[in-house]
């Protein structure tokens, strides 16, 4: 597959999109290609998630040009599975009944397998949260939009789910943009990561780093604490050795492991 | 193992837009469309419209006989006669009243008992399945037996409208009471409300939606009831319009009567609709965000 590797499957260039008085994107410019993992920070309220939704055609920008490849499937932060049809069901939403068998295989992807029959109402947030991830990537998309994906997941679920992502999206090679507050996931996950503020990208590096990312090993690499100190002071959080205790304001920002001295 | 991809299959069909070399193309549009206001309405209004010319041109034409359906110039003549004696003015006010009167005890009772069912297991045991029968009875074969009670007087009329609205209302309380969210509710109790306090600060304005709802349909069920009511023993008032129009064969009163039935049910959904706004401003407001 190295073939689409350098395929881009996002372009977008002077993206502007206000809300009333208020300009949340402006002029942003951004290529991803296939493959490529791109993870967006920005504290709340800047306009991460209304990129993300511009790219899925929910939101209209105001200016500029967006353009994406044809398969463009999300996964929200919310599992937004249909409560009165089986897991399966679910994971082939709106495909035709032959492609029960790619449902069936790509729920033992996710780690699934067997639970074709399931109801969405009895499977846990991590696992309704996989079957999402199944549904996104059965249709086979170029690009594969996360929206805080495994916020909504307790500490120990969300490392599974972020080493799964990462597998997955290294085997598929989608163009992957991911919205997320935590600073540690996205160096984590990504091979480029931006920081999004007052409309514009104020941060946009490489990251990189050896794969696979341990959620182990990774805690105490120095090249992942030198990029995890910079992204944070970026985002307005002094990091540890300049200051003992993480700030009770924006605390949204630091992740939920807290801050490794 | 990968599921091998042939490219496009499995994917949902989406409208082509435009291109570019390398495959990329503007992302189509997946949000809500909206038109505006203006535009809006006149769809709204077109097909009622539409239909009243089309009624016009028939009359007019020739093509539709008058005692199959009066034209549009002798419906507003035996309006205009309506009018000038009064008469209009006292039947309708007459027919307000007598709903208006249904109306209150029977969603007052439908109401009451919907959150009753709705928010009490021993409610529910107690009321629902007499009302699931009752509903089950049509309110037309009551008519008998409430002549038999109250005679053919206003409280024969108001009983058999009251009826007629508690049935609804009933239904999409219980419904919507049992519908509000239990985590909400789980939370409230937590914070030591209960009982009575509960229902009316948390479970009934969350209902409300339902509540409203009810309102609609029971009213639109009231007004067949006002008909039914009002063949009996009435002077005044639309069914005994519509009475009179059978008896003596008076098409253009009954065009009149249908176009009267059908201006009071734009009334009540435009009314029930300003209420929704007053009532529940939190609707409306949802982003999916």
């Amino acid at each position: 597959m190295s073939r689409d590797g350098h395929e881009v499957a996002v372009r977008v260039r002077g993206l502007r999109k206000a809300f009333g008085a208020k300009t949340v994107l402006d002029g942003i410019d951004l290529e991803v290609r296939r493959g490529e993992f791109f993870a967006l920070l920005g504290p709340s309220g800047t306009g991460k998630t209304t990129l993300l939704r511009v790219l899925a055609g929910l939101e209209r920008p105001d200016a500029g040009t967006v353009l994406t490849a044809p398969r463009v499937t999300t996964v929200y932060q919310e599992p937004r599975l249909v409560v009165a049809r089986r897991v399966l069901a679910n994971v082939t939403l709106g495909l035709p009944r032959s492609e029960r068998d790619k449902g069936s295989r790509m729920l033992a992807e996710v780690g699934l397998g067997g639970r074709e029959r399931a109801w969405p109402a009895t499977l846990s947030g991590g696992e309704a949260q996989r079957v999402a991830l199944a549904r996104a990537l059965v249709r086979d998309p170029q690009v594969l939009l996360l929206d805080e994906p495994f916020a909504a997941l307790d500490a120990l679920t969300r490392l599974q789910a972020q080493d799964l992502v990462a597998e997955l999206c290294a085997r598929h090679r989608p163009a992957v943009v991911l919205v997320t507050h935590d600073v540690d996931e996205a160096v984590r996950l990504a091979d480029r990561v931006a920081v999004l503020d007052d409309g514009a990208f104020v941060v946009d590096r490489a990251i990189d780093l050896p794969r696979p990312r341990g959620a182990a090993s990774t805690a105490s690499d120095p090249a992942v604490l030198e990029h995890r100190r910079e992204l944070l002071t970026r985002l307005g959080v002094l990091p540890a050795s300049d200051r003992v205790t993480p700030p009770s304001g924006r605390s949204g920002l630091t992740s939920d492991r807290g801050v490794i001295a | 193992m990968t599921a091998e991809i042939v490219p496009d299959a499995g994917t949902v069909r989406r409208r082509p837009a435009e291109g570019t070399a390398d495959g990329l193309r503007t992302p189509p549009w997946l949000g809500r469309r909206r038109r505006r206001p203006a535009i809006s309405l006149a769809l709204r209004a077109s097909v009622p419209l539409a239909l009243l010319v089309a009624w016009w041109w028939g009359a007019s034409s020739g093509r539709i006989s008058p005692d199959v359906l009066a034209g549009p110039g002798a419906v507003l003549s035996a309006l205009r006669e309506l009018a000038s004696t009064g008469q209009l003015a006292d039947y309708v006010l007459a027919s307000a009243r007598r709903v208006a009167l249904g109306v209150l005890v029977g969603c007052g009772a439908g109401l009451v008992l919907g959150a009753v069912a709705g928010l009490s297991a021993l409610g529910e045991e107690l009321v629902d399945l007499t009302l699931q029968m009752k509903r089950a009875v049509p309110f037309l074969a009551l008519v008998p037996l409430f002549i038999s009670w109250f005679g053919v007087g206003e409280t024969f009329k108001i009983a058999l409208i009251a009826v007629a609205a508690f049935a609804p209302m009933y239904a999409y309380v219980y419904l919507g009471v049992r519908g509000v969210d239990r985590k909400v509710v789980e939370a409230a109790r937590g914070f030591g409300l209960r009982g009575p306090r509960l229902a009316l600060s948390v479970v009934l304005p969350s209902a409300l939606p339902s509540v409203l709802m009810a309102l609609r349909i029971s009213l639109s069920v009231s007004l067949t009831g006002l008909i039914a009511a009002e063949q009996l023993g009435a002077t005044e008032g639309i069914g005994y319009l519509v009475t009179l129009a059978q008896q003596y064969y008076r098409n253009d009163y009954m065009v009149l009567c249908i176009l009267i039935y059908a201006l009071l049910g734009l009334l009540i959904d435009l009314a029930i609709r300003g209420l929704e706004r007053l009532a529940t401003p939190w609707r409306g407001q949802v982003t999916a965000r």
